[in-house]
């Protein structure tokens, strides 16, 4: 009996240090509810600063015209989109870090490093591509190559952290792929996509693993 | 009740040895600080249960530098798989048996 105690301590023992050593546990759901939020602010800016209230549509007067005439208009609204992942990835660091340090945690672990590298692949390959996009005055295609390829990261990194990241991924290239064949609802799709998505998730995560 | 202890394996009898096996078996490769800080362990106890298991066969030890500073990583080897495997479902008999 008394080795039948010790047995199923064991294998506790064992469930924890494989989920602990291999997967990343220290990402809060707060980041989730945060960089949803970034996101529908970043929205709402260039919908009533730089988009004049919406009354700049992606229509057919807008096609065309020059690409030095849209310059500052593309220029504008990549700042906002930049500075809404700085401020997302910031905090959820922030985040992470407290998160970390209340589990007794280290941050820097060979897992997270295989996360944030097999996050980065993806991402900085669409990152490239979309300053393409831009420079092409392709414009209609950026909102979907945000969420498909911020998608395809996700699923990529989910291996090494809550399981629930590779399903945000999933819904993030669905999300992407209907605004491909949607022109003009890019930036519905994109207070979807980043959003509405992250908060549901942020929520959901911070409900089931922190509250 | 011989036959379900025969795949216990005198190697994994000690917490620390479960301990690097259980994360050699779900990580590529692990480097010595980080197996310390996720078991939480001295660098003696550390060294002399890898070293324990490398002799066995159980792992195998990679060494190489990194700039300049010295880096230890180790994985389990096939046999490390197999056993621990193996030691691994006997846990799990004894249990179920009682």
């Amino acid at each position: 009996m008394k080795s039948d105690t010790k047995s199923i301590e064991d294998i506790k023992a064992i469930r924890k240090i494989m989920e602990e050593s291999s997967r990343f546990l220290s990402l809060s759901g707060l980041s989730g509810i945060f960089a949803g939020v970034t996101a529908i602010a970043g929205a709402l800016v260039a919908y009533f600063f730089i988009l004049d209230n919406g009354s700049i549509h992606y229509d057919e007067y807008f096609r065309n015209l020059s690409a030095e005439e849209t310059f500052s208009l593309r220029l504008q609204l990549i700042a906002v989109a930049a500075a809404v992942l700085v401020l997302s990835v910031l905090f959820s660091l922030w985040f992470s870090i407290k998160k970390a340090q209340r589990d007794g945690k280290n941050l820097w672990t060979p897992v997270s490093k295989r996360l944030l590298i097999n996050l980065l692949i993806p991402l900085c390959t669409g990152g490239v591509f979309i300053i393409a996009l831009l420079l092409q005055n392709n414009i209609q295609l950026i909102v979907p190559c945000f969420l498909i390829f911020y998608g395809l990261a996700l699923v990529n990194a989910g291996k090494f952290t809550f399981g629930e990241i590779f399903y945000l991924g999933i819904l993030e290239i669905i999300t992407g792929l209907v605004s491909a064949f949607v022109p003009g609802w890019g930036m519905i799709f994109w207070i979807f996509g980043f959003g509405i998505l992250h908060i549901i998730y942020g929520l959901a995560m911070y409900r089931k693993y922190e509250a | 009740m011989k036959d379900l202890i025969s795949n216990i394996n005198k190697v994994f009898e000690s917490r620390v040895r479960l301990g690097i096996m259980s994360v050699l078996m779900v990580n590529e490769t692990y480097d010595f600080n980080s197996l310390k800080e996720t078991l939480d362990l001295t660098d003696g106890n550390l060294a002399s249960h890898l070293k324990a298991l490398e002799e066995k066969g159980m792992i195998k030890v990679n060494k190489q530098f990194i700039g300049r500073k010295p880096n230890t990583s180790y994985s389990a080897t096939e046999t490390g798989f197999t056993e621990f495997r193996q030691h691994l479902k006997a846990l799990e008999n004894l249990i179920n048996e009682q």
